[in-house]
């Protein structure tokens, strides 16, 4: 067991000192997709004290291509992420604690969530979420670390409070009407260079090795092989409504959380309901096994009419597949659900 | 016109006079770039009012959403 960490301690610049602080360090990544499987596995290899992983989706087959550690199996059974995730992670290492939550992140549970942690790692798939992690990293003091893709192309920054500009001040300077939606596929290999920076900058932050951190802004495309690295420390902005003097933090604002989302490139709708109650899903799979099919897991229910299937979950929220009108998934919603 | 993006040389044709027209070229679906022009970040008002020329060297990064 000694010898479980003997190659990075090995590794001067974390050494045993380094080992001890990453074993005390609580990391929360946020989405267990492409990036947050990858992530996740290294910090549970590696050695972290506590992981948290929140995740709003379940295991599907066009997962498996590049999600690492999901199995056919978890797709069959229509696994929650987090779920299926901590299951695989527990087997990894006994010694890491891991936290799962089946849950669409909202600035309100990200207060919870944020409770303890040393840093936030970015696995989501759109900028709602990130804008809303961006404002909690400001306003409690937290670094995270942006990454993203698409096709072949990649993204990474790491936001450090009261040092780097925030993704805010970034997209200040992004023009309106850019943010559109990715359908062009993803490839694998640029989910592991992604994940491969933001790993070792999370390693350096939470090994005491801040000096080491790499500052710009950087992009690849593995098909066009081209990559670009830029300094962006003068794009932090004073005025800045997250991270300047006097922040106002936007995003954690009741009015500007959507309830419905269309989620991109999958034709399905999310549709989050406004009250906290907690469905039965067993009463509700009986109520709606005449009118199609049902099927069920502890964790969430399936139900599937003619081109629709609708998945409800524990926590309430429905997933509306099969379309990408919101007022056609809404009326679908309430049909079936009240 | 000869440019150097992203570490790459590029012929381009004459009509293209602003960074914005460069951005337009690259990346015409999804313009949600960060962009340094020869050293230096640029502000989004600056896309098309600063000229480009031949030799300049342009850094594009574009903001995507996937993960
Ligand atoms: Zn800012």
């Amino acid at each position: 067991m000694e010898q479980r960490y003997s190659r990075q301690t090995l590794f001067s610049p974390i050494g045993t000192d380094g080992q001890r602080k990453l074993q005390h360090a609580h990391i929360l990544i946020i989405g267990a997709g492409a990036l947050g499987t990858s992530t996740a596995e290294m910090f549970t290899r590696a050695g972290a004290g506590k992981i948290t992983i929140a995740d709003r989706d379940y295991v599907e087959w066009s997962n498996l291509q590049r999600q690492q550690l999901y199995t056919e199996e978890d797709a069959q059974n229509r696994l929650p992420k987090a779920i299926a995730l901590k299951e695989k992670l527990e087997a990894i290492n006994q010694d890491v604690r891991i936290k799962a939550h089946v849950t669409d992140v909202t600035p309100w549970n990200l207060e919870e969530l944020i409770g303890g942690v040393d840093l936030m790692l970015d696995a989501t798939d759109n900028f709602e979420i990130r804008m809303i992690m961006n404002d909690i990293s400001q306003k409690h003091n937290i670094p995270w670390i942006y990454g993203a893709v698409v096709g072949s192309y990649g993204i990474s920054y790491t936001i450090i409070p009261g040092e780097t500009p925030c993704l805010h001040c970034m997209m200040e300077q992004v023009p309106l009407g850019g943010l559109t939606c990715d359908t062009a596929g993803i490839i694998s290999p640029i989910v592991q260079l992604v994940t491969a920076h933001q790993g070792a900058e999370a390693l350096k932050i939470l090994t005491g090795n801040r000096d080491a951190l790499r500052e710009n802004l950087v992009s690849f495309d593995l098909w066009s092989n081209q990559h670009s690295s830029i300094d962006v420390q003068m794009l932090k902005n004073d005025n800045c409504s997250s991270c300047g003097a006097s922040p106002s933090y936007p995003f954690l604002d009741y009015q500007n959380q959507t309830r419905t989302a269309v989620l991109c490139g999958r034709d399905t709708v999310q549709i989050r309901p406004s009250s906290t109650r907690k469905p039965d899903l067993k009463r509700t799979a009986e109520d709606l096994s005449p009118l199609g099919e049902v099927e069920q897991n502890p964790f969430l229910l399936s139900f599937s009419t003619g081109a629709n299937r609708l998945v409800l979950f524990q926590d309430g929220r429905v997933l509306v597949h099969g379309t990408s009108d919101i007022a056609e998934a809404r009326s679908l919603y309430h049909r079936y659900f009240g | 016109m000869e440019l150097l993006i992203n570490g790459t040389t590029v012929q381009l044709s004459n009509n293209i006079t602003t960074v914005s027209d460069v951005i337009d070229y690259f990346i015409p679906d999804r313009p949600a770039v960060v962009v340094e022009h020869n050293g230096n970040i640029l502000t989004k008002e600056n896309h098309s009012t600063v000229n480009v020329k031949d030799g300049d060297k342009i850094e594009l990064v574009n903001f995507v959403g996937g993960g």
